[in-house]
């Protein structure tokens, strides 16, 4: 039987394959060498591969971001760990200015396979800038890839993948998952494929689809649907931000003709309002109800007493799932 | 209270060859007749082409684009002391080096022409393309020189260019502090031009020279006259000699002067006086580096008629080439966004190749 491991076993675990198979992928971040990153997501590695590969920056995002362009362009495979999600933003000019458009600047002559991986989102109690969930900022910009694993298994495949991709990926990860639960994941390396949707559970009622942490509540309100109320809802995954999988969810909506997309992100310019959008290009007539959101408010991140609150739950899902079946 | 020293520093600014075109001969780098010549004649061709560019500019034939001249010496002698295998990561104010480097005048027209086909060297080597986004460059070739450690490559350095500005922004701030830290082969070379678009450089930082900063990271910074050709030779094979060698870091900070406008879009006459400008232009690199192969026979007016004529030849046959490209496609936008197919994209491409008025290509010139 393969080893039950956390999200964070996963990710460490691929991070220690891909750089067992690949001299050129390096890692570097604040604290993530002796003191083998607040998560411990990269564990063992400093020890393992020597201060060379994994590299303790100074503290400055922009400047971990930037030279890891410069890696990339030299032919290495950095992997970057920001500490926390809402710290990004200090290297942002670096990933929307150059990391993202290297490829299109130059017509493909010089790319940045880079992997800008980072946990994300609330529900682990940590303080102002630790808790974003701001995928659609970095989905929005053309060039960059976005993934988002929801368990331990998928973590270590899709970062595989994304290590071995030619563009810049950012990887987040869902701290509120790090830990929650353990899934088998084989010792044997899998690699995932960018850009592909889920199906976790098919159903013919409705549609949910999620990602992230907030596949929790999804799941568990997929659970009680079917106990309580025999509701068979097919639950979707989306994994890859960027690129969207859309024909995987308007295949699923055509036939269930209902949706309900669950995210953590604020509401307005988010994922769930870009896959309404697609799904009204796409399968609009064969809707039997309009596309409910849960989500996050338009609101900031709130500190850390209020973020039960703020994030959806199994019963704002249900409710949701309640108003598309009513119509 | 009694204080104590606890360190004490200097900056020195080299100089080999002055405006009077008199040598330093204890310095001087003993360039070969060739390399001299060489060098000469990449700085003329920089000017040579600055002056038809701005010109085409006003004529509605060329986009926006920052004239070079003044800085041929600090940015063309550079690129002599550098060998194929050392990465040349610029900004947008080089002409004359990215020539030196084999990028081709007509692939560099494209460029300031609007079209993304500019930027693609025929011969991919070391060279990164333009960026617009002032100091953002300068960590990305931070990271390049530490994948030369990381690979023990012992040959090769890498030179980053920038301008007195981006001093202020933090990514430069960032890459010298990574650089030392990591002691990596990179030669940061500020062209002081004491000019950011209108902001003068007293108003740019209160360092009384750039050369110092260097030392407050804790690597060696020099101040060059950035109008001497030898003198940012002998700087950057130096640098060069010490990064290969395992040395770390150095910042050589060329002082020089914008003789022209910041862009074709700028008026200088605005922000700064006409007396300045002339002082400087009697520290012209240029006529500086003629004397100088005047004095080692090495020149006279024969080739410099002979030089004028081949540039002129040079710039109008790519010129007329540039003009005449074209027939590129337009949807190659959506061939480069990533390295993997996505049918998002596809439908747009597909979408925007239906919404072109006619199967159009994109226009050859025309701003
Ligand atoms: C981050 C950023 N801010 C502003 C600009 C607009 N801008 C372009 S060039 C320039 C001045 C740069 O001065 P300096 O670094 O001294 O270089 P120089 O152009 O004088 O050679 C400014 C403000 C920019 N390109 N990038």
């Amino acid at each position: 039987m393969a080893p039950k491991l956390t999200m964070v076993e996963a990710i460490n675990l691929a991070l220690r394959q891909e750089m067992e198979r690949d001299d050129r992928v390096v890692l570097l971040g604040e604290d993530i060498g002796i003191n083998e990153g607040v998560f411990r997501v990269t564990a063992g590695l400093h020890t393992a591969f020597g201060a060379e590969r994994v590299i303790d920056t100074p503290l400055a995002e922009s400047g971990i971001v930037g030279t890891a362009i410069g890696m990339a362009l030299a032919g290495l495979r950095p992997v970057i760990e920001i500490q926390f999600a809402g710290f990004v933003f200090l290297g942002f000019g670096q990933l929307e200015g150059h990391a993202a458009r290297y490829r299109s600047r130059t017509l493909g002559q010089w790319t940045v396979p880079l992997v800008l991986r980072m946990p994300y989102g609330a529900g682990i109690r940590a303080h102002e800038h630790h808790s974003e969930s701001r995928e659609a900022t970095l989905a929005g910009v053309p060039g960059l890839k976005v993934v988002i694993p929801s368990g331990p298994r998928s973590a270590r495949a899709l970062l595989a993948a994304a290590i071995r991709d030619p563009d810049p990926v950012i990887f987040m990860e869902p701290a509120q998952l790090y830990r929650a639960f353990r899934e088998e994941v084989p010792e044997e390396p899998e690699v995932g494929v960018l850009g592909r949707a889920h199906v976790e559970r098919t159903g013919s009622d409705v549609t949910l689809v999620s990602w992230g942490a907030m596949m929790l509540p999804s799941r568990r309100a997929a659970d009680l649907l079917a106990r309580e109320d025999g509701v068979q809802v097919e639950l979707i995954d989306v994994q890859s931000i960027a690129p969207l999988d859309t024909a995987t969810i308007v295949e699923s909506v055509a036939r269930t003709g209902r949706c309900v997309i669950v995210q953590e992100s604020p509401r307005s310019f988010s994922l769930a309002s870009e896959i309404v959008a697609r799904i009204n290009d796409q399968v609009l007539l064969q809707l039997e109800a309009p596309v409910q959101r849960v989500s996050g408010y338009d609101v900031v991140t709130p500190f850390f007493q209020r973020e039960r609150l703020y994030m959806p739950n199994e019963a704002r899902i249900i409710a949701a799932v309640g108003q598309a079946l009513a119509d | 209270m009694p204080l104590k020293e606890v360190a004490k520093f200097s900056v020195s600014q080299l100089q080999v060859l002055d405006e009077h075109g008199q040598l330093d001969e204890k310095l001087d780098p003993r360039l070969s007749a060739a390399d001299a010549v060489r060098l000469y004649e990449a700085m003329s061709l920089g000017r040579e082409v600055d002056q038809r560019l701005v010109r085409l500019q006003r004529q509605g034939r060329m986009g926006t684009c920052p004239p070079c001249t003044g800085h041929e010496a600090a940015v063309c002698a550079p690129a002599l002391a550098m060998t194929d295998r050392d990465w040349f990561v610029g900004y947008y104010r080089e002409l004359g080096a990215r020539l030196m480097r084999g990028d081709s005048l007509e692939q560099s027209l494209h460029f300031w022409h609007g079209h993304e086909e500019g930027n693609v060297q025929q011969q991919p080597g070391r060279t990164l393309p333009v960026t617009a986004i002032v100091g953002a460059q300068v960590p990305h070739a931070v990271g390049i020189a530490y994948a030369m450690k990381y690979r023990r490559e012992q040959d090769s350095a890498v030179v980053s260019f920038f301008g007195d500005g981006a001093t202020s922004q933090g990514d430069v701030h960032e890459a010298m502090n990574f650089a030392a830290v990591w002691q990596v082969p990179v030669v940061f070379i500020c062209v002081n031009n004491q000019w950011a678009i209108s902001h003068p450089r007293e108003q740019q930082t209160r360092s009384e020279t750039i050369a110092q900063k260097a030392i407050a990271y804790g690597f060696e910074g020099l101040q060059v006259d950035g109008n001497d050709p030898l003198g940012m030779y002998l700087a950057t094979d130096r640098a060069l000699q010490r990064a290969r060698e395992g040395g770390g870091p150095t910042l050589i900070e060329a002082l020089t002067y914008r003789l022209l406008m910041h862009t074709t879009a700028d008026d200088p006459r605005r922000y700064r006086s006409d007396a300045e400008v002339e002082r400087w232009w009697k520290r012209d690199p240029l006529p500086r580096m003629r004397r100088y192969l005047e004095g080692r026979a090495l020149w006279g007016e024969a080739q410099q008629e002979a030089l004028q004529e081949r540039m002129r030849q040079q710039i109008d046959a790519a010129v007329n080439a540039a003009e005449q490209a074209g027939g590129w496609r337009p949807d190659v936008l959506f061939d480069h966004v990533y390295g993997t197919p996505d049918p998002e994209i596809e439908a747009q491409r597909r979408s925007f190749l239906g919404s072109l008025p006619r199967a159009g290509a994109v226009d050859g010139h025309g701003a």
